[in-house]
């Protein structure tokens, strides 16, 4: 599960370079998003425009992900691809995350703010 | 059109579970199913054996069979997932509801999302201990005729 990651104004972009966050990768992306967040600036978005399934496992671990980044800090996603945004609606975790449709509209907004 | 009867059997394990669903996913190619059909049958499955994989034959020291079949039928696919792990806790399976998403961010739940959506998606959902063996038994409401 490879993460590539840069910084801009304040933001951190974190974008998964995998096709699949499920079962066989969850714990291994949980421990990768700690390396990439751990330090740094507090809002950081996700950029899942590559992954094309994400099964329970993997939504369980994008949500360990934010619980482990702390209150005070923000954790937002982008470029979600059909399937993944099918299983964040179903499960209404698309009302816990900042959601958007892309990687520019959300860069944006979130700098805007 | 309608596909002929095909079925497999993985040994349980995480890759195990990626190898099964790209295989489901072939057989159905002359389907041309769109985007949220083949999502729908690859979410359902990848929970069902997910599920199998952790709960069933628990790691380290338990693995085995899982078999998966599939029929076509004019109201969809018909497919029975069989395995000879432990039985689903009280013999049932869970009824898959979502909890509550209000509440403080610490509390918000990290798992039990695969069984909800295995019945939000698929239908006509049973589940029978056989002798030693899970019976699992869906319909997914795709690839009419």
């Amino acid at each position: 599960m490879e993460l590539a990651s840069k910084t801009e104004e304040q933001l951190r972009i974190v974008s998964v370079e995998g096709s699949r966050i499920d079962a066989a990768v969850a714990i291994e992306f949980k421990d990768a998003m700690r390396v990439q967040t751990d330090s740094g600036p507090d809002l950081v978005v996700l950029d899942l425009s590559k992954v094309d399934f994400i099964d329970s496992s993997g939504l369980g671990a994008i949500v360990a992900a934010m619980k482990h980044m702390g209150q005070d800090r923000k954790l937002a996603l982008a470029g979600l691809t059909p399937t993944v945004e099918r299983v964040f609606k179903l499960t209404r975790m698309d009302s816990v995350f900042s959601v958007f449709p892309t990687l520019e509209g959300a860069l944006a907004e979130l700098k805007a703010q | 059109m309608q596909l002929s009867p095909f079925g497999f059997v993985i040994q349980s394990g995480q890759l195990a579970v990626r190898e099964a669903l790209s295989k489901f996913l072939e057989q159905l190619g002359p389907l041309n199913l769109d985007v949220e059909e083949t999502g729908t049958v690859e979410l359902v499955l990848a929970e069902v054996l997910n599920n199998i994989v952790e709960h069933a034959y628990p790691q380290p020291d338990q693995s085995g069979p899982i078999s998966v079949d599939c029929a076509h039928q004019a109201d969809g696919l018909i497919v029975n997932i069989k395995d000879q792990g432990r039985a689903m806790p009280d013999g049932q399976m869970p009824i898959g509801q979502l909890t509550s998403l209000d509440v403080e961010m610490d509390d918000l739940p990290e798992g039990g999302f695969g069984w909800f959506l295995i019945q939000h998606l698929a239908k006509d959902v049973t589940y029978d201990r056989v002798g030693n063996e899970n019976h699992l038994r869906m319909r997914l409401a795709i690839g009419f005729f």
